[in-house]
């Protein structure tokens, strides 16, 4: 399923995560999923939302760099060797895969993918 | 068009004779009423009769900010308190603030010299003027006032800061002319796109911009943006305040008003004038002033001068944008820069704004340059290797213009604090 992240630019300083998500917050926006990448100086904070449009005008007014884009989202059993399954259906089209995250909990892992082409690969995964 | 074309328009000449007429004369003033200048002048050697024509003015011992500060607060003046109307100050910033004085005749000339270079800009009675430079001790919005005032435009005197109701006035009250700072329209410009107005739907039409150096690249966005011809209007209140010399449609050089205020170029470090053409510091003397003239004052702007008459009609003296300042110039492991020189960078890269901060540290024996930049919002990747990309873009770009190994940061919107005042460009932690 291709579903919306919305992308933060943050500095790497004390404070900054917390004021990222106070503002989510006081604009009763729920936060599903969420994975930090981090360099040295910055990082760029991806979230899955309840209200993705709202967070990035909230977020925007308040001077932040965000981005909404094209991820997928699958569910796979948590079982060893699901993941390398549904990967390989990706490599066998040359679909790169440029991040993910995920969890799993009660038998299932639920998978966030950033790929070369979202649309295909939601086909392939379904 | 020009407003005073005997003044503006004089031949070479009669500029010569005017000028050393009113040289000489304020020469023999401030020997007599300062007690600081004829202290100067006796260490020289010199008196009031050795200063015939302007050809004599290297001759004479150069004013600093120093100066100003020692003689705090009215030790420079060269009349009685009883005749000066109104005083300026600076914010001392770093150190005592600096006092300037006017006599009426003073603010006279003051308006004069700020309305020729309204009209410089294109600006007539017809046009409503909102000017959002600060009012109060700082020169630039009743300087702007006065000069406004006497050409019969009509006058929004908004001062400084409060962007909501600038962009709301500007709206209601279809300003024509805006008198800012140029960080100032560049932010007013990004506060009109986020609430969603059509820059270019407002009847603004002409920016008199200064108080600050700009580049010519950060004059041509400001321009697109808020769709108006931009017009650098220079000047520091130690001379008179803005209006000192403005631009004009033919190029990029500002007419000085030379028939008050003559110009000279020295080199920083050694104090020899420098000949037309050259770059090197800005020094004024004033001519006509009466409240406060000051011989030679090291205005540490860094300028050029060119003597040939412009084709806008105008023969007075010309200078070049500000290139920097003598004082602002940083030098790191050896090396001369000018914050101007990132700026200028930073306006050819599409992946960054030209609103930067730059943090000078020390780590050992070594100093480092931090360049801190914002993102262009278009070019803002959630993906680590394309954001590494763009800051190794933007940093080799500086270091091969600054010839110097610098740490580029990407810093969020808005970090870098946007000053309606003055930007603050540069941050010196080095203990030296």
């Amino acid at each position: 399923m291709i579903i919306k992240q919305l992308s933060v630019f943050v500095q790497n300083e004390a404070g900054r995560l917390v004021k990222v998500t106070e503002i989510l917050h006081d604009a009763a926006i729920n936060i599903s999923a969420l994975s930090l990448a981090e360099t040295e100086e910055y990082g760029v904070l991806r979230m899955i939302v309840s209200d993705t449009d709202k967070a990035a005008e909230v977020l925007r007014q308040s001077g932040y760099k965000v981005k909404i884009i094209d991820v997928i989202c699958i569910v796979t059993p948590d079982v060893p060797g699901a993941l390398s399954e549904k990967l390989k259906l990706l490599a066998a089209e040359k679909i790169d895969v440029i991040y993910m995250y995920g969890y799993s909990n009660d038998g299932k892992a639920h998978l966030v993918l950033k790929t070369s082409n979202p649309k295909r690969a939601s086909e392939l995964l379904l | 068009m020009i407003w005073n074309p005997k003044k503006e328009s004089m031949s070479r000449d009669e500029m010569h004779s005017l000028q050393s007429a009113r040289l000489h004369a304020t020469v023999k003033r401030v020997y007599h009423n300062v007690p600081f200048y004829r202290k100067k002048m006796q260490e020289l050697d010199l008196e009031p009769g050795d200063i015939q024509s302007i050809d004599d003015l290297s001759k004479l011992p150069f004013t600093t900010k120093q100066d100003l500060r020692d003689n705090y607060p009215f030790g420079l003046f060269a009349m009685p308190k009883s005749q000066i109307v109104r005083v300026h100050a600076s914010t001392g910033t770093t150190g005592k603030s600096t006092v300037v004085a006017y006599s009426r005749k003073d603010i006279d000339i003051f308006s004069e010299v700020v309305t020729r270079a309204l009209v410089s800009a294109g600006v007539t009675a017809e046009d409503v003027i909102q000017i959002a430079f600060g009012y109060g001790l700082f020169t630039g919005g009743l300087g702007l006032h006065y000069g406004a005032e006497n050409l019969g435009a009509t006058v929004v005197p908004i001062s400084g800061g409060n962007t909501a109701k600038q962009i709301q006035l500007l709206q209601d009250f279809g300003s024509t002319v805006l008198a800012c700072t140029p960080s100032y329209a560049a932010y007013l410009f990004e506060a009109l796109q986020e609430s969603g107005a059509d820059a270019g739907a407002l009847p603004l039409r002409v920016g008199i911009f200064g108080a600050e150096p700009w580049t010519p690249a950060m004059k041509a966005k400001i321009e697109e943006g808020l769709k108006i011809k931009a017009f650098d209007i220079y000047g520091l209140s130690e001379i008179i305040g803005p209006g000192v010399s403005v631009g004009c449609d033919a190029g990029e050089w500002l007419h000085i008003s030379e028939d008050h205020f003559v110009p000279e170029i020295v080199d920083p470090t050694f104090l020899k004038p420098m000949s037309e053409g050259q770059t090197g510091e800005l020094v004024f003397t004033t001519i006509t002033k009466e409240a406060m003239p000051l011989l030679r004052y090291r205005t540490r702007d860094l300028s050029s001068l060119n003597y040939a008459p412009c084709e806008c009609g105008r023969t007075n003296a010309r200078m070049s944008k500000i290139y920097g300042r003598s004082d602002d110039m940083l030098i790191i492991r050896g090396v001369n820069i000018f914050p101007t020189q990132v700026e200028s960078i930073l306006l050819e890269i599409p992946e960054a704004k030209p609103h930067y901060q730059l943090v000078v540290d020390r780590q050992g024996s070594l100093d480092t340059l931090e360049v801190q930049v914002e993102i262009d919002d278009s070019y803002f990747s959630d993906e680590l290797v394309e954001l590494s990309k763009i800051n190794k873009k933007i940093k080799h770009k500086i270091e091969s213009v600054l010839g110097i190994s610098v740490i580029l940061k990407l810093v969020e919107s808005k970090t870098i604090a946007r000053s309606e005042g003055k930007a603050k460009r540069v941050i010196d932690n080095r203990q030296i």
